[in-house]
C-alpha cells in the first residue's frame, strides 16, 4: 500500500487540530457578519402560570430595536421534535411552564442595547402552584402534561408474564438486595455557549450556528417557518463542544434568530451568555431508580425488579428516548432469567432536561452497579470476581431477550482490569497534609448499546455520499458534525483508507442541509459505527466505479489517483450509501423485546480513592478504564474520548451538580456550577480492547458515550469500601461524606 | 462615557482619587471584571495596573513590605517570601490558577475584602500592617482592625492601598496556611485559614489563628489563641478544636453548608497544631 495512505488504527493528527489550537478556527461569534444585529431573549421569571400580557416600558426608546413575540412566527409555534408541545415563544393566554421560558425577543444593532432593551420588557404572568418533585408530579394534583404528568412509560418483562411470577421468583430468593439511587442533574458545560445566526435572502432563511444535528434544526424550522425543505438552509459552524447539549436545544435558538431576522430585515445572531446558557438550556435528567435483586444460595441472579423515574422538566423534548435508553440498560450486563423494568419520565416545572452523553444509561448504570457492589459485600465475594461470574457473554440473552452473538468483550475487559489491578490500597493511612485518610477500591462492569435504539437506525435510513470532485480530490458529504470529538479526522481516515489515497486528498465538507444528505443526528455513539460504515462502503464503491470506468476507457490497471484525475475531467462522480441493518436485527416496539441495539460496547473500570478525614474530600488516586470499542480507527482520538467521558463521569460522581431553587438553576455560573479542572483529574489509564463488530468500519463500534456510564458507580463503590457506608446519591460531595461520619466503620 | 486615567505616579493617583472618589480603582481587574456585567458602569476608571510605586517586594530586617500592585505570581515565586512567609506563598499558589495569579494583586484581594479572600487570614495570622496613602498623607492600619464588615474596610474614599508590611516570624514560630475549596484549582474557598504558632520546644507560647469563609469577614479566632497558651501541641490541638466549635457561626450557601464549614474549620485548626509537632 502507498505509505501515505493513513492506516486504520494509526493516530492520524487531527485534521482540524492546528486551526483550533492556533485560534484560526472561526466559531459562530467570530464569523464576519457585517451589519448583523444581536438578539436577546426575554424570559418568564415565573415557573408556572398563564401569560397575561407582555409589557413594554413606555419610557424606553423602542425605535432603535425590534421586538418579536409569538405573533411574529410565520408557521406553527412549536419546536418540532417528538411531540409538538414546546412553543418557541409563549403566546399571550398560554401557560408558562418554567422560569427561563422564552416570552419575547429583542434585536438591536449592539449586544448591549439588545440586553438593555430586554430588561424593559416584562412578562405579566398569573402564577400557579408549580410542581418540582417526582412525588408531586406523579401525584398529579396539578396536571402539567395530559392528565397524568407522565410523558412516557415503558414496561420490560423477561421470563414472566404476570407480576405474580416475579413475586414468586423473589419468594424463592436466598437473598434480596434492595436500594434506591438518586442521580443529579448535570450541565454539559461545552466551551462555546449556544450560538446561532439567521439571514433571509430571496424568501429563503439561511441559518448557521453551533449544533450537533443540522437536520433536527431543519425539521423544526420547516414547521416553524411553514416552508418546504428548500425554504430553509441549516449550516453548522465550527462547534465548541456539545455532549448532547447541542442536540435538541439549537432548534430553539434557530427559531429565535429566524423570527428576529425576518422582522429586523437583516442578519441577526444570538450568542448566549454563560449564565443564561446554564440557566435555560437542557441538563442531564435527574433520576431515581429503585432496584431489587434476588439471588439464590449459590449467588446466581434469580430476578431483578427495577423502577426508574426521571424528571423530564417542562416539555417532552427527547425524554421518551432518554428514558428508553435508561430502561434498556437498567438490568445491566448480567445473566438474569426474570426481569421487570418499569420506567416513567414525568413533567415538572424545571427547564426541560435533555440529551447528555450516556443519555439515560449513566443513571441506571449507577443503580445496578451499586447493587452489584452490595451483593458482593453481602456474599463476601470479590467484587470483580462476582461480576465476572454473572456477566453476559456470547450465547446469553439480555433483558429484552436479545441473543448475544458477536463482539461481546466481557472477558477481555475484565481480564484487562485484572491484569493491571495490583494490590488494593491499605485502608488507613496519612495524607500529604498529615490528615488521616481512608482509602478504598471500587470496580464496575457495564455496557452501552451503540447506535439508535431498536429499529431507530432503520427508520432513520441515514445516507452519506462520497464524491470525486472536478478537481480530482475526494469529498465526504454527511450531516454528521464534528463537535470536537474528531469525526472529521475519523471520516478522512476511513475514506482515505478505503480509497487507498493520501489523507490530504480527502476533505470532509462542512455540514449544510444544502449540500449533504441526512446521515442522521450526531448522537448515540453512532457517527463512527453507522455513518463511518457508510463512508467506508461508499468509498469502496466509488473506487470500484472508477476502476470500471478505467477499464472501459483503456486505463485499466493504472493507479487510482491517475484514474481519478482522468475521470474528474468529465465532471463530478458521486456514490451515496444508505444504511441497511445487519441481518438478524429484530425489535418489537410494543413488547419492548428483541435487539435493543445492533451491538454493545463493554467496559470495566477500577477506581482507587482516598478520603481526607480533615476535609472529607475524595481524591481519585487512580482510575483505569478498559473499553471494548470494536476497533480504534484512530487510537489517540478514541483515548481522548474515553478520558474526556471518564472525567465527566468522575466530576458527576464527586463535585458537579445543578442546584434548583424554586425551579430556577441557583448556580447558573461557572464559579458555582463547577466541573473538574486538570488539577482535579487523576492520571487516567485507558486500555483499548478490540473485539470487532462485523458490521462496523474495520470492526469499530460506538465509543462516545460508554466511558460516561460506569465510573460514578466505581467511585461510590470505592468510597463505600473506604468508609463502610453506602453512598447511593450523587454527588458524593465532602458535605455528604461529612454527614455520614458517625456511621463509618471503625479505624 | 466612562473617563479613564492611568496615573504616572502615586502622587497623581492620590490627587485623582481625592478628586473622583466614585471612580473605580482598577488593579488586575480579576475581581472587578467578574461583576462588570451586573454592576452599573462607573463614571471613571483609575487604573493602577503596573504603577511602579506600588509594585515592589522589599525585604527589610524585621519585615517584608509588599506593594499593593504585586501580582500573586510575583509573590509566589519570590525567594524571601517562600522562605520566610511561607503561608503567603502557599495562598498565592492557590488563588485561582496561573492566569489569575498573573493579573490578580495583593492590593486587589485586600481591596475587595471578601470573606473568601484567600490571602486575608494570612495577613491576620502574620499580624500585617496596611500602608495607605491619600492627599492627606500616609497612615498605617493594623490589618487586625482593617475589616469592618461584609466587604467593608477602614479604607477611606480618598485613599489608596500602598503596601502590606509583614513582620518576619521569629525562629520559634511555625506558620501555616490551608484552603478547602470547591475543587483543586479555580475555586472559591469553603473554609480556609492560617496560623502562626510561637513555640518553646513542644509547648505553645502563643498563637495567632485566623479563618476565612466562616463569617462575614476574615476573622482571628481569639478563643483558640486564649485556649492554647502554655499547652503541649497535642493538647493544644484538642483545645483549639473545642474553641473553634463555639466561636464561629458559618452559613449555608450555594457552595457548602454551615455544618460542614464548622466541622472542617475545627479539623483544620487542630491540624495546624498537630502538624507543628512534626517540626518542633
Ligand atoms: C477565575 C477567578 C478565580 C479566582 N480565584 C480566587 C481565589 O482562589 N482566591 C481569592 O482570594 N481570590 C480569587 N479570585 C479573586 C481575585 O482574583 C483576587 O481577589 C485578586 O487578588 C484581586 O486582585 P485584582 O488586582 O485583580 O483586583 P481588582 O479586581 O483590580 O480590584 C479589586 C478591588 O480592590 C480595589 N483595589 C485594588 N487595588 C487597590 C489599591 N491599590 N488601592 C485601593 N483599592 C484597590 C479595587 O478598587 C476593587 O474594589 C478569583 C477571581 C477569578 C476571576
Amino acid at each position: 500500500m502507498d505509505p501515505a495512505v493513513p492506516a486504520i488504527g494509526s493516530s492520524l493528527p487531527r485534521v482540524d487540530g492546528v486551526a483550533k489550537v492556533t485560534g484560526r478556527a472561526r466559531y459562530l461569534d467570530d464569523l464576519d457578519a457585517a451589519g448583523a444585529w444581536h438578539g436577546a431573549t426575554v424570559r418568564s421569571k415565573t415557573a408556572f402560570g398563564v401569560l397575561e400580557a407582555i409589557d413594554l416600558d413606555p419610557a424606553f426608546d423602542w425605535s432603535q430595536v425590534v421586538v418579536a413575540t409569538a405573533a411574529d412566527i410565520p408557521g406553527a409555534n412549536v419546536i418540532a421534535l417528538i411531540e409538538d408541545d414546546q412553543p418557541a415563544l409563549v403566546k399571550i393566554g398560554q401557560r408558562v411552564m418554567h422560569v427561563d421560558e422564552a416570552i419575547a425577543l429583542v434585536a438591536a444593532p449592539t449586544r448591549a442595547l439588545a440586553f438593555e432593551a430586554a430588561k424593559h420588557i416584562t412578562p405579566r404572568v398569573r402564577a400557579m402552584t408549580p410542581v418540582y418533585s417526582l412525588e408531586d408530579a406523579l401525584a398529579c394534583k396539578q396536571p402539567l402534561y395530559k392528565d397524568t404528568n407522565v410523558f412516557k412509560q415503558f414496561l420490560i418483562r423477561k421470563g414472566h408474564e404476570a407480576d405474580a411470577e416475579l413475586d414468586a421468583a423473589f419468594a424463592r430468593a436466598a437473598q434480596v438486595i434492595e436500594g434506591t439511587y438518586d442521580t443529579s442533574p448535570q450541565e454539559q458545560m461545552y466551551i462555546e455557549p449556544q450560538a446561532m445566526m439567521a439571514e433571509w435572502r430571496d424568501g429563503r432563511c439561511f441559518i448557521v450556528g453551533s449544533m450537533q444535528c443540522p437536520y433536527y434544526v431543519h425539521k423544526a424550522m420547516k414547521a416553524l417557518l411553514g416552508c418546504g425543505p428548500d425554504g430553509v438552509v441549516i449550516t453548522q459552524s465550527v462547534t465548541g463542544g456539545g455532549f448532547g447539549g447541542k442536540e435538541e436545544y439549537p432548534s430553539m435558538l434557530a427559531a429565535h434568530v429566524a423570527v428576529l431576522a425576518a422582522k429586523a430585515k437583516r442578519a441577526v445572531k444570538i450568542v448566549y451568555d454563560r449564565d443564561e446558557d446554564i440557566a435555560a438550556t437542557t441538563k442531564r435528567h435527574p433520576c431515581r431508580t429503585h432496584h431489587r435483586l434476588a439471588v439464590d444460595a449459590a449467588g446466581e441472579i434469580l430476578a431483578v425488579d427495577i423502577d426508574v423515574v426521571m424528571d423530564g422538566g417542562a416539555y417532552l423534548t427527547l425524554s421518551p428516548v432518554v428514558l428508553s435508553r435508561g430502561v434498556l440498560h437498567a438490568a445491566g450486563p448480567y445473566r438474569c432469567p426474570v426481569v421487570r423494568v418499569r420506567g416513567r419520565v414525568v413533567a415538572t416545572n424545571h427547564p426541560p432536561h435533555g440529551a447528555f452523553r450516556g443519555f439515560g444509561a449513566p443513571q441506571t448504570t449507577f443503580a445496578y452497579e451499586r447493587q452489584m457492589q452490595k451483593l458482593a459485600i453481602a456474599r463476601g465475594e470479590d467484587p470483580l470476581a462476582l461480576r465476572k461470574r454473572l456477566a453476559l457473554r456470547s450465547g446469553d440473552t439480555t433483558a429484552t431477550g436479545q441473543l448475544l452473538g458477536f463482539s461481546v468483550g466481557t472477558d477481555e475487559v475484565i481480564a484487562a482490569i485484572e491484569g493491571v489491578a495490583g494490590t488494593a490500597p491499605t485502608r488507613d493511612g496519612t495524607g500529604p497534609t498529615g490528615a488521616p485518610v481512608r482509602r478504598g477500591r471500587g470496580v464496575c462492569f457495564y455496557f452501552h448499546g451503540a447506535g439508535f435504539t431498536g429499529s431507530g437506525e432503520q427508520r432513520l435510513a441515514g445516507r452519506a455520499t462520497i464524491a470525486l470532485t472536478t478537481a480530482g480530490t475526494f469529498e465526504v458529504r454527511s450531516s454528521s458534525t464534528d463537535i470536537g470529538q474528531g469525526s472529521i479526522t475519523m471520516f478522512t481516515q476511513i475514506a482515505a483508507g478505503a480509497l487507498g489515497v493520501d489523507a490530504s486528498l480527502v476533505s470532509v465538507i462542512d455540514p449544510s442541509t444544502a449540500n449533504v444528505p441526512d446521515s442522521g443526528p450526531t448522537v448515540a455513539s453512532r457517527t463512527c459505527m453507522v455513518v463511518g460504515s457508510l463512508v467506508d462502503q461508499g468509498s469502496r464503491a466509488l473506487a470500484g466505479q472508477l476502476q470500471t470506468w478505467a477499464a472501459e476507457n483503456g486505463l485499466g490497471g493504472r493507479p487510482l489517483l491517475e484514474i481519478a484525475k482522468a475521470r474528474s475531467a468529465h465532471g463530478e462522480l458521486t456514490h451515496t450509501v444508505q444504511y441497511e441493518p445487519p441481518p438478524g436485527i429484530e425489535w418489537n416496539d410494543t413488547t419492548y423485546t428483541g435487539s435493543a441495539y445492533p451491538v454493545y460496547g463493554w467496559a470495566a473500570c477500577l477506581v482507587d480513592v482516598s478520603v481526607d478525614l480533615d476535609t472529607y474530600e475524595v481524591t481519585i488516586d487512580r482510575c483505569v478504564q478498559a473499553v471494548d470499542v470494536g476497533k480504534a480507527i484512530n487510537p489517540s482520538i478514541v483515548k481522548g474520548q474515553i478520558e474526556g467521558g471518564t472525567l465527566q463521569a468522575l466530576g458527576w460522581a464527586v463535585l458537579e451538580n445543578v442546584v434548583y431553587k424554586d425551579g430556577k438553576v441557583a448556580n447558573a455560573n461557572m464559579t458555582n456550577c463547577i466541573v473538574p479542572t486538570f488539577a482535579d483529574a487523576p492520571d487516567l489509564e485507558t486500555i483499548l480492547v478490540e473485539v470487532p463488530y462485523p458490521f462496523g468500519p474495520s470492526g469499530a463500534k460506538g465509543v462516545g458515550e460508554i466511558p460516561m456510564d460506569g465510573p460514578a458507580a466505581a467511585v461510590a463503590n470505592a468510597v463505600e469500601n473506604a468508609l463502610g457506608v453506602a453512598f447511593d446519591r450523587l454527588p458524593i460531595s465532602p458535605e455528604a461524606i461529612a454527614a455520614t461520619k458517625s456511621q463509618w466503620s471503625p479505624s | 462615557m466612562t473617563s479613564y486615567l492611568r496615573p504616572r505616579d502615586l502622587e497623581e493617583a492620590v490627587v485623582a482619587r481625592a478628586a473622583y472618589p466614585n471612580w473605580m480603582v482598577l488593579a488586575g481587574g480579576t475581581d472587578l471584571m467578574v461583576n462588570a456585567n451586573h454592576k452599573p458602569i462607573p463614571g471613571g476608571i483609575l487604573d493602577l495596573w503596573r504603577l511602579g510605586e506600588i509594585g515592589f517586594i522589599r525585604v527589610g530586617d524585621g519585615a517584608i513590605a509588599i506593594g499593593a500592585g504585586t501580582t500573586w505570581h510575583e509573590v509566589e515565586r519570590h525567594p524571601a517570601i517562600r522562605d520566610r512567609l511561607l503561608p503567603l506563598a502557599l495562598a498565592a499558589r492557590e488563588i485561582g490558577a496561573l492566569q489569575i495569579q498573573s493579573r490578580g494583586t495583593l492590593g486587589g484581594n485586600i481591596g475587595t475584602s471578601s470573606p473568601v479572600g484567600d490571602s486575608l487570614p494570612v495577613l491576620l495570622a502574620l499580624d500585617a500592617t496596611i500602608e495607605v496613602a491619600s492627599v492627606r498623607g500616609r497612615r498605617s492600619i493594623p490589618y487586625s482592625t482593617w475589616c469592618t464588615g461584609y466587604r467593608t474596610s477602614l479604607l477611606a474614599s480618598d485613599e489608596l492601598i500602598v503596601a502590606a508590611h509583614i513582620p518576619l516570624p521569629g525562629a520559634g514560630t511555625w506558620t501555616t496556611w490551608r484552603k478547602v475549596g470547591t475543587r483543586r484549582a479555580q475555586s472559591i474557598s469553603k473554609v480556609m485559614g492560617a496560623a502562626a504558632i510561637i513555640l518553646d520546644g513542644g509547648t505553645v507560647v502563643s498563637a495567632r489563628v485566623a479563618l476565612g469563609a466562616v463569617a462575614d469577614r476574615p476573622i482571628r479566632i481569639t478563643a483558640v489563641e486564649d485556649a492554647v497558651r502554655g499547652l503541649s501541641l497535642a493538647r493544644a490541638a484538642e483545645a483549639a478544636r473545642a474553641a473553634v466549635r463555639t466561636s464561629i457561626q458559618p452559613i449555608d450557601d450555594i457552595r457548602s453548608t454551615s455544618v460542614y464549614r464548622r466541622e472542617v474549620a475545627e479539623n483544620l485548626v487542630a491540624r495546624f497544631f498537630t502538624s507543628a509537632a512534626g517540626v518542633s
